[in-house]
């Protein structure tokens, strides 16, 4: 019996990029380190590690791809990576729990002991906050609209109509960046400055974490709609779409609780800008 | 399994690879891995490297605290001391010591050889599985905790706080040690980075456990039949998955206080040092159970084989280890009762805190009534097993003491403190490491250790670990402050005794390696079942050391299966 595997689990050969990636990853943040500290070669170091990332990310998928395409990916394995993708979502959700944490923190118990809080919040150097019901109400549209496009999508796939597949990509991409166009707009002109008190820190790092978010979902979806081009996904197989579609409703999740919890009520009692 | 091969080409003829015993060349078998029992024994390997250089720094520590005054401190032999004259940089290397003691013992001795390494080997097998469900995944966990090893050791070599190279600020980065005022150097960047690149490996290898034994269980292998080890991997395994992106979020918070101007843990600024606790703690608890969960399963499956019966209580001890993950999470305050929580904060931690003690004591019952009327054999693993069983007891209790808030406003900080820890995991969790060591050694590797010498470890390791640690209580109970090099008189006697007792806990580790080599050089061949009728499980019904690729048809279970 020897040679012959009468089971659907997928068993791969040796490969290089897990060894690749994470001295990618070391070479990155040691990089981190040397740029922090404004020292020698940190732009060198850095350059390598994020090139060899980005070489190992677009490596790895694309060998799931064509794993995918060349039939190893079987029920039980496409099993596998629904429950992969639903952990790592996860793990995602404990990360944000974290930046919420800290955004509980400050404006539940203001600090008392610092001349730039004042036992207020938004703390007292913060003149303006960003009026929620502006652009961060545009925005959430958006997202919202985007989650509506990208089922279109699914929906269009399943029922073999390859057309909607593509314009409902389309449409979730261009409003996925259209998002992170007018998150850009609203940092520069931001009433307030990154860091310098629990305000600025907090709401910079944890938008800044979801719009970094946001862009990986568009890359996420970018793909796809590549893949959908070269006549990948069939209505009964196509987890790298839905996988992709999983994480955008993810981020729009995350953004709905950016909303409510940082613009609406974390800026409440404060002059809008 | 819900699905067969009906109806799927999975192109088995041109792959040469899926022969059973079909092994890489080097390069690609040892650096290219994606066999779950290769990557298994890399990070029992990598387990080991990393326990002499933790091991080796405790050495320095015990040497030092040996008697009062500085001495090892400011030799000049490197790495050791920092040279006579400078005091203001060896107590900074002092603390540098214990960082990297307790980092490195933590996240790349006790987990890499509990998940990595004994997870790896043993959980897709006594599932019935060929391998983990995400190969490739299962190997860049590996690498990339090299990777957090290697950059916990460029942080020794860099400046740290003032006076100093390395990271001084204990495992728990506590801020504002660790923020650009307590340490300006890049260490702390380089300790923390470490962090990241260790917990994005933990958090890969939680997904592929998790992953690999809801869909990878063998036919009839329900849950409830499931062996105890792989449940305590998987309990573990959501511990890792749930917790650690808190702490990644916390150190990154850290990152951007020290480098870009936000103030997370700078009170100048509005922030709280004590949220950085409260983040790191709501990691940290569960990782305490992280380091102990899957000894739990070891010695479940130990003292069954030696007893030869199943588990007294099988349902009730794997959702004991299940309420211990869970309660696990709502109990991390119990770190910081000195904090100034209010009273009544620090009531409900102690309560919470002092629940867990009842699916511990389950445990430790259940263990007890299944040698109960056993055919004990005492058998090394065995002997190892019941070492761990009495000596986690006594962290056990102690922890149970420390749970009080208030008995711990006097005993936070203190030597108690260090013994009860180390008694859960340097006398727990290693106790349990050396246990499925022995345990599954001649299966890994095909050779037979040593009994003698096996048990001649035991024993000497077993008087080594309790003179260094017992003392500690009453070190502790006396007031002797923690994560100090120097000391007043009166605490004398009981740290020259600790010191003694590293001395005999260090033969005992030579034991092992000479046990090792043994082995490896003249050990004879072990069977398939070398622990007879008592060993039940899957693992048991394959060669030793298994085929390179097992179950190429998966076994069936039987309806009345074993434990």
């Amino acid at each position: 019996m020897a040679g012959t595997k009468n089971h659907d689990y997928h068993i791969l050969p040796p490969d290089i990029w897990p060894l690749a990636g994470s001295l990618s990853a070391l070479t990155f943040t040691s990089g981190m380190v040397l740029f922090m500290h404004e020292m020698a070669n940190a732009w060198l170091v850095l350059g390598l590690g994020i090139a060899g990332l980005i070489a190992t990310f677009f490596s790895w998928f694309s060998n799931i791809v064509k794993e995918a395409q060349e039939g190893y990916h079987t029920p039980v394995v496409q099993l596998h990576l629904r429950y992969g993708m639903i952990l790592f979502i996860a793990s995602e959700v404990m990360f944000f729990v974290g930046w919420f944490w800290s955004w509980f923190d400050f404006a539940l118990f203001p600090s008392t002991l610092s001349d730039v809080v004042g036992g207020q919040f938004p703390p007292k150097a913060i003149e303006a906050v960003v009026n929620p019901f502006d652009l961060p109400l545009l925005n959430t549209l958006i997202l919202l609209c985007s989650g509506t496009t990208v089922t279109w999508a699914h929906h269009s796939l399943i029922h073999g109509d390859r057309d909607g597949l593509k314009k409902g990509l389309w449409l979730t991409i261009l409003l996925g960046m259209l998002f992170t166009s007018i998150q850009a707009y609203e940092y520069m002109h931001s009433p307030f400055g990154f860091g310098q008190n629990t305000y600025g820190s907090a709401f910079f790092m944890a938008t800044g974490f979801h719009g970094f978010h946001v862009i990986v979902g568009t890359i996420f979806l970018i793909v796809c709609l590549v893949r959908a081009y070269k006549g990948h996904f069939t209505p009964r197989q196509h987890f790298g779409f839905e996988a992709a579609a999983w994480y955008w409703h993810f981020v729009d999740v995350v953004w709905l609780f950016l909303f409510v919890v940082v613009y609406v009520w974390g800026g409440w009692g404060a002059a809008y800008h | 399994m819900a699905t067969t091969a009906e109806g799927f080409d999975v192109h088995t003829e041109d792959h040469g690879h899926h022969d059973a015993d079909h092994k890489p060349g080097f390069f690609a078998r040892w650096f290219m891995s994606t066999n779950h029992k290769d990557i298994g024994t890399l990070y029992l390997i990598f387990s080991i490297l990393a326990g002499i250089v933790g091991g080796v720094i405790s050495g320095i520590m015990r040497a030092e605290l040996a008697e009062p005054g500085i001495q090892i401190l400011t030799s000049s032999i490197p790495l050791v001391g920092v040279g006579p004259g400078n005091m203001d940089a060896a107590l900074h290397h002092w603390n540098v010591l214990i960082t990297a003691h307790g980092l490195i013992m933590v996240f790349f001795m006790v987990m890499p050889a509990m998940i990595g390494g004994f997870g790896n080997w043993f959980v897709p097998i006594m599932i019935g599985a060929p391998d983990m469900a995400f190969p490739r995944m299962n190997n860049i966990s590996f690498w990339l905790t090299v990777a957090g090893f290697t950059s916990l050791m460029f942080s020794m070599f860099v400046p740290g706080g003032p006076g100093g190279l390395g990271a001084a600020t204990g495992w728990t980065v506590y801020a504002p040690l660790s923020t650009i005022t307590g340490s300006p150097g890049p260490a702390v960047d380089f300790a923390i980075f470490a962090l990241h690149l260790a917990g994005a490996a933990s958090i890969m290898g939680a997904i592929n456990f998790i992953t690999t034994i809801f869909n990878m269980r063998a036919p009839g292998m329900t849950l409830h039949k499931m062996p105890l080890f792989v449940w305590s991997v998987l309990v573990t395994a959501f511990l890792l998955l749930l917790a650690l992106p808190v702490l990644a979020a916390a150190i990154t918070m850290l990152i951007t206080d020290r480098n870009f101007g936000t103030t997370f843990f700078e009170p100048a600024g509005g922030g709280d040092p004590v949220l950085y606790q409260h983040l790191f703690w709501f990691f940290g608890h569960p990782e305490v159970y992280i380091m102990i969960l899957p000894g739990f399963g070891i010695i479940s499956q130990i003292v069954s084989t030696f007893s030869r019966k199943p588990v007294f209580g099988y349902l009730g001890m794997a959702y004991a280890m299940v309420a211990i993950g869970v309660v696990g999470f709502i109990v991390w305050a119990h770190h910081m009762y000195t904090t100034g929580l209010s009273v009544d904060t620090k009531m409900y931690f102690t309560a919470a805190t002092m629940v867990i003690a009842v699916p511990t004591g389950v445990k430790i019952f259940s263990w007890i009534a299944t040698m109960w009327g056993g055919s004990l054999e005492f058998k090394s693993p065995m002997v190892w097993a019941l070492g761990f069983i009495f000596l986690f007891t006594i962290g056990g209790v102690t922890g149970v003491v420390l749970a009080n808030g208030g008995v711990d406003d006097n005993l936070h900080d203190t030597y108690y403190v260090v013994a009860h820890f180390h008694y859960v995991l340097s006398l727990g969790a290693v106790t349990a490491m050396f246990a499925g060591f022995y345990y599954w050694f001649p299966k890994m590797s095909g050779r037979w250790h040593s009994e003698l010498l096996a048990h001649v470890h035991f024993w000497i390791f077993f008087v080594g670990v309790n003179v260094i640690f017992f003392p500690m209580h009453f070190l502790g109970l006396d007031g002797m402050p923690r994560r100090i090099p120097d000391y007043p008189e009166a605490f004398a006697y009981w740290n020259g005794i600790a010191s003694m007792g590293y001395a005999i806990m260090a033969v005992s580790v030579v034991i092992f390696f000479i046990n090792i080599i043994y082995a490896l050089v003249a050990g004879k061949k072990a069977e398939a079942n070398y622990w007879g009728e008592g060993a039940t499980t899957l693992e048991w019904t394959l060669s030793s050391p298994p085929p390179f690729h097992q179950f190429e048809t998966l076994p069936v279970i039987e309806a009345q299966g074993h434990h």
